[in-house]
């Protein structure tokens, strides 16, 4: 079995070398002049990622032993590229995040649009490394990169009249060929939503980053949400639209099967999945549901208030 | 040549590929860490059960349920589809094969609940039993595929010649029906298993649909040609 350490992950550990090698594979089969674009591949790895310097250690952080880089940018759950595990390292692997903005828009006092430079500026960046729990059971450990979405919504000031928040994904079929609902049974563009004061609590991530450097396409590229008490479909990624809007905002899997994936869908052992029970959990990559799933994530302490008095079963 | 000896073993190992491909895979030919080392004779062997697993993607539970789980269905349909292509392609000797492609079926069947048992419950041996019961009762996926592969059970037994003999040929062909309803059952566990993606259960399904609609359009023809069959023979007594 595996053996917990503390967090203190030399950079040799996050990296496997296989990702070392891949790099070198990939360096030697392409032209050096095409290396020499605006975005440089990261010099550690085989991603075109690049290093966000100065980060802050967050306090919220866990020290619980952290997943690899391979492991987080080879089994993603991304439909548009793909709905098997593996599909979105490969074929998202060209995905253009570059010009983005995202447009902050309805019931704000500035509407306004934010490129990523401004984005990346907004507030100082932290390194926080959450628990990461899947509606499909498995849960990972991830240093996220970026700072609360309480500090973006600040900056427009929601109006009186915003009780909710909107996200929605980018959706290019050209760059996205599978994301229709014939080929992977959603609704495209992917859209997704948070009460006000869910967003606006401290531990909503709008997230820029992982392990050191920018989101890889595959995880999410350029900025996402990460809400690390809710099952992972709720951090939207690739975000290009938040609105403030008045009432409950659809959300992608809710429509696709309303029975299975609610609104709030708060990480909590106790309601199970109409088709699996949620009561035990996979820390990848270790092979066993061994693990008893935590209400709210293990994130109680700080959210637990956020739904005082509200029936959790039927508030799924 | 169907009917030399060596094809047998020839569709043995092909049967048995899937598997190999899985451990070499795990044993990190093709990429990961390479677990085993063959050089000069020796072998050397640089990790563990757990290195093994990890070069199956990082949920290696689940890569080895679904891999096993699209074999098992796999070989459901190839098991099916061998009387037909024996009157459809005129190759009478694909029936030497039969036996052992069903009995892979089901060895892959069998495979495919270990990794559930390994997943699910081998942690936890005193709620095993009773753990077990429950997904099967409130699963109806697991209550399908449950289903599909106890009904294998009977067919995977009775799949000697010994027993042919004992039941005799017409009431063997009549329990052997069965793998039609393992076919379906497996198609319906594979249609309730998946978040939202149904193209590969319906494909499946489509499969077993046209098999089955084979079968029956060849029962129908040759039970309105029957009648005619019965008539002449007291004609000659
Ligand atoms: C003839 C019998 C069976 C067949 C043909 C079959 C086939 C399959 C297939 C095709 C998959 C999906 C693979 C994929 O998504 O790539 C699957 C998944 C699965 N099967 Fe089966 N299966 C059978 C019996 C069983 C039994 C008896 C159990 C347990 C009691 C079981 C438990 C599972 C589980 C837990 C999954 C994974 C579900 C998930 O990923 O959420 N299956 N099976």
């Amino acid at each position: 079995m595996l053996i917990k350490k503390p967090a203190d992950l030399r950079y040799s550990e996050t990296t496997p070398k296989s990702v070392y090698m891949n790099r070198r594979k990939f360096l030697a089969s392409v032209p050096a002049a095409a290396l020499a674009g605006r975005e440089l591949l990261s010099p550690s790895r085989g991603l075109a990622t690049t290093k966000l310097p100065d980060l802050v250690k967050s306090p919220l952080s866990t020290d619980e032993k952290q997943n690899t880089l391979d492991q987080v940018t080879h089994y993603n759950n991304y439909y548009e590229f793909g709905t098997q595990k593996d599909q979105p390292a490969k074929y998202a692997a060209n995905f253009k995040t570059d010009p983005w903005t995202v447009s902050v828009e309805g019931e704000v006092e500035k509407k306004r649009k934010f490129s990523m430079d401004e984005i990346l500026k907004l507030a100082p960046l932290e390194e926080r490394i959450y628990r990461h729990r899947c509606v499909e059971r498995w849960s990972i450990v991830v240093p996220w990169i970026g700072y609360s979405l309480s500090a973006l919504l600040k900056a427009v000031g929601p109006t009186s009249k915003a009780k909710y928040v909107a996200f929605e994904t980018y959706w290019d079929l050209k760059q996205m060929p599978m994301a229709t609902p014939e080929r992977s049974g959603l609704q495209y563009p992917y859209v997704e939503g948070l009460r006000l004061d869910e967003a606006m609590h401290p531990l909503a991530l709008l997230c820029v980053g992982m392990f050191g450097e920018t989101l890889p396409p595959q995880d999410g590229a350029p900025v996402r949400l990460v809400v690390p008490w809710k099952y992972g479909f709720k951090s939207i990624k690739s975000i290009v639209k938040i609105k403030l809007v008045t009432s409950e905002p659809p959300t992608t899997w809710n429509i696709s099967n309303a029975h299975e994936y609610g609104f709030y869908s708060n990480v909590n052992p106790n309601v199970d999945h109409p088709r699996w029970s949620q009561a035990k959990e996979t820390r990848l990559p270790s092979p066993f549901a061994n693990r008893p799933t935590q209400i709210f994530n293990g994130y109680g302490d700080q959210v637990a208030s956020l739904y005082a008095g509200m029936d959790l079963k039927k508030n799924y | 040549m169907l009917r030399n000896r060596w094809t047998k073993v020839l569709v043995f190992l092909l049967c048995l590929a899937p598997l190999g491909w899985m451990v070499a895979r795990a044993l990190g030919f093709g990429g990961g860490q390479t677990i085993i080392a063959i050089q000069g004779g020796k072998v050397t062997f640089n990790g563990g059960i757990e290195d093994a697993l990890g070069n199956l993607t990082a949920n290696p539970l689940e890569y080895v349920t679904h891999f096993t789980g699209d074999w098992t269905v796999r070989f459901i349909v190839f098991t099916l589809a061998v009387t037909p292509l024996r009157k459809l392609l005129h190759l009478p000797d694909l029936i030497r094969f039969r036996k052992m492609i069903g009995l892979f079926a089901f060895f892959y069947g069998c495979l495919h609940l270990s990794t559930w048992l390994f997943l699910d419950k081998l942690f936890d041996p005193a709620g095993m039993l009773q753990g077990m019961l429950k997904d099967v009762v409130k699963r109806p996926f697991i209550t399908a595929g449950s289903a599909a592969l106890l009904a294998m059970l009977p067919l995977a037994i009775t799949s000697t010649t010994g027993w042919i003999r004992r039941l005799g040929g017409k009431r063997w062909q009549r329990l052997h029906r069965l793998v039609y309803f393992s076919g379906i059952a497996a198609v319906v566990h594979y249609y309730w298993l998946v978040k939202s993606d149904v193209r590969l259960p319906l494909m499946y399904g489509a499969m077993v649909a046209v098999l089955l609609a084979y079968r029956m359009g060849a029962w129908l023809i040759s039970r309105s040609a029957k009648p005619a069959q019965k008539r002449t023979v007291p004609a000659v007594t």
